[in-house]
């Protein structure tokens, strides 16, 4: 399957990554070779196969609706690049 | 005994030492701290060493390890001290919280060394050449990669700066490394060991484990860092067998199963040789080794690097610039705040990743790659689960080949990913695995031997892997720093 340079750019978009020209450039001709290498699933058959998405049985975790403690304000926002109060601050985001 | 040679034991010599009262805690961490100001100029194994090496223990004297100091990889948790992935994007970052297993450690009287130990940028390699602090170097040759992505804590178990360590596997991060350093490590079952608290890479795949000298070290933390934990749906409630018990039984006529496809071309003759010899070793010490087959094994690798490179993608996402790391200079706005934030913070190694994660999850992509690997993981898991109908441990080589040149692989990424060719099948089948040494090349790099198990049969590993190291002497070679 087909991974030019404009599906990598669009990706990266979506991943919210900017790249340069150059790093565009480099990562395309790498992840052509590593999507190649990966094609080589679609030699098997799966057809008849469930897919294993988690390796234990997980079932919901329920507990008892009863607060407890949580982090303490000052340490939650220890490590905001900025803040504003008890705020996280970030760029206007409504015009 | 003079005080310079405490570095090179193992926790539980140290524990006999302090419990006839020969020494002090207070003697073994000074020892270390001298050797990593002596020795981790050439190592590299910590990151940001300063003149504080920091630390803290709240156990109390009469506990299990009693002021033994623990090295901790740059992805877990410890509160109060820099915890960064060695990442520019997590700069600074100091987690408000203890994970699971420093919590656990730190009851037990563990000394949490502040000081972390170095890693590929978010666990995203295989030589710790991807850290933003720069490479660890192998401590039998300071030319050689460490292998990864917990190299760090392997060279630092290696070069005697610590005394044990914890790492990461995801697809063979404590595993490949302990190989390339000569140490044991182990990957326990998923579900075994809380997760709550290490930066999460592939959530279906990671698995903290310990590093340690010995097998008896690797029994002694497993016991103390294992079990279930309300902080991680993931991990399992099932009980926790005392895994000292493992140590010193005979192996006589245990079933080990030697996986054909995975003694294939391109494998290093010196790894092979070593390889047989240890296997020729639990032969004679009554083990019934054949040959057995897991046919999928060539599909690991190409599986891995899309559910891991897709877990990846979502886990990352967090790292925005908004809650806590690098935020990018003069954003025009909030998307361009993400893009600027991210594309200046994450690493190469972490970019390609994320894009190949974004794109196989991506609309129109998910059935042909996603799911596709999903069910092929299925395959591979069902070959574990038809040869251990039979057999109680499966020994195989860790790596195809011995520690590599620093800066031999870093420019082609798909040669580095099939340096882990062999312990990804292991995270994908969610089975517990352990690489201890087994010799040496000729150029005196270590080998190292792959145990795997059943689910949650951590005991049968060490069992057999005690009953191999003390056979041999391997553990007693150290390298000359």
């Amino acid at each position: 399957m087909a991974l030019n340079k404009d599906t990598v750019k669009y990706t990266a978009h979506l991943a919210r990554l900017e790249l340069g020209a150059e790093q565009l450039e480099k990562l395309s001709g790498q992840l052509k070779d590593i999507l190649g290498f990966i094609d080589s699933l679609s030699q098997l058959d799966v057809s008849n196969v469930e897919p294993t998405s988690h390796i234990l049985p997980l079932k919901n975790v329920l507990r008892e609706d009863v607060p407890k403690d949580s982090l303490a304000l000052d340490k939650v926002l220890q490590n905001a690049p900025r803040k504003k109060g008890n705020f996280f601050s970030v760029p206007k985001v409504i015009e | 005994m003079p005080d310079t040679v405490l570095n090179s034991l193992t926790a539980v010599n140290l524990l006999d030492k302090l419990e006839k009262g020969a020494i002090s805690s207070g003697a073994i961490l000074e020892d270390l701290k001298s050797r990593i100001a002596d020795k981790d100029g050439k190592v590299k194994a910590y990151v940001r060493l300063g003149p504080q090496i920091g630390g803290v223990s709240l156990g109390v004297q009469d506990s299990q390890l009693k002021g033994i100091p623990v090295s901790v990889k740059d992805n877990i948790c410890t509160d109060g001290f820099n915890t960064e992935c060695c990442s520019s994007i997590l700069s600074g970052f100091t987690p408000p919280y203890d994970a699971t297993v420093i919590k656990k450690l730190k009851k037990s009287g563990a000394f949490i060394l502040g000081l972390k130990t170095n890693m590929d940028e978010f666990a995203f390699g295989s030589s710790t050449e991807n850290s933003c602090f720069g490479p660890t170097h192998n401590p039998w040759d300071l030319d050689c990669v460490t292998g990864g992505s917990s190299g760090g804590s392997a060279a630092a178990v290696a070069a005697d700066e610590a005394i044990f360590a914890l790492g990461s596997d995801t697809g063979g991060s404590i595993r490949q490394p302990a190989a390339f350093c000569g140490v044991v490590g182990m990957k326990p079952t998923y579900g075994r060991v809380s997760r709550y608290g290490l930066i999460a890479f592939a959530s279906s795949l990671d698995q903290i484990g310990p590093f340690t000298k010995d097998i008896a070290d690797c029994a002694l933390v497993m016991n103390i860092i294992s079990g279930h934990d309300e902080m991680d749906s993931t991990s399992a409630n099932i009980e926790v067998p005392d895994y000292a018990e493992s140590l010193g039984k005979d192996i006589k006529g245990l079933r080990i199963g030697i996986p054909k496809e995975y003694f294939i071309d391109g494998m290093d003759p010196q790894v092979k040789l070593a390889v047989e010899n240890a296997i020729q070793r639990l032969r004679s010490l009554g083990a019934v080794c054949s040959e057995v087959s897991l046919p999928h094994t060539k599909y690991a690798v190409p599986v891995y690097y899309i559910v891991a490179t897709a877990e990846a993608s979502s886990n990352l996402a967090r790292f925005d610039g908004v809650q806590y790391g690098l935020r990018a200079k003069e954003p025009s706005g909030l998307i361009d705040m993400y893009c600027k934030t991210r594309g200046q913070g994450f690493g190469e190694e972490a970019k390609r990743r994320i894009i190949l994660g974004t794109f196989v999850l991506s609309h129109g992509y998910y059935d042909a790659y996603y799911l596709r690997a999903l069910k092929v993981r299925t395959l591979i898991r069902r070959d574990f689960d038809k040869v251990f109908k039979d057999f109680d441990c499966i020994v195989t080589p860790t790596s195809p080949t011995p520690a590599f040149k620093i800066g031999e692989k870093s420019s082609d990424p798909l040669k580095m990913y099939l340096s882990d060719i062999y312990t990804i099948s292991a995270n994908l089948a969610g089975i517990p695995a352990l690489s201890m040494p087994c010799g040496f090349t000729k150029c005196g790099l270590p080998v190292g031997l792959q145990l795997l198990g059943k689910a949650f049969d951590e005991k049968m590993i060490l069992r057999i892997a005690h009953a191999y190291e003390q056979s041999e002497g391997w553990r007693k070679i150290k390298p000359k720093l």
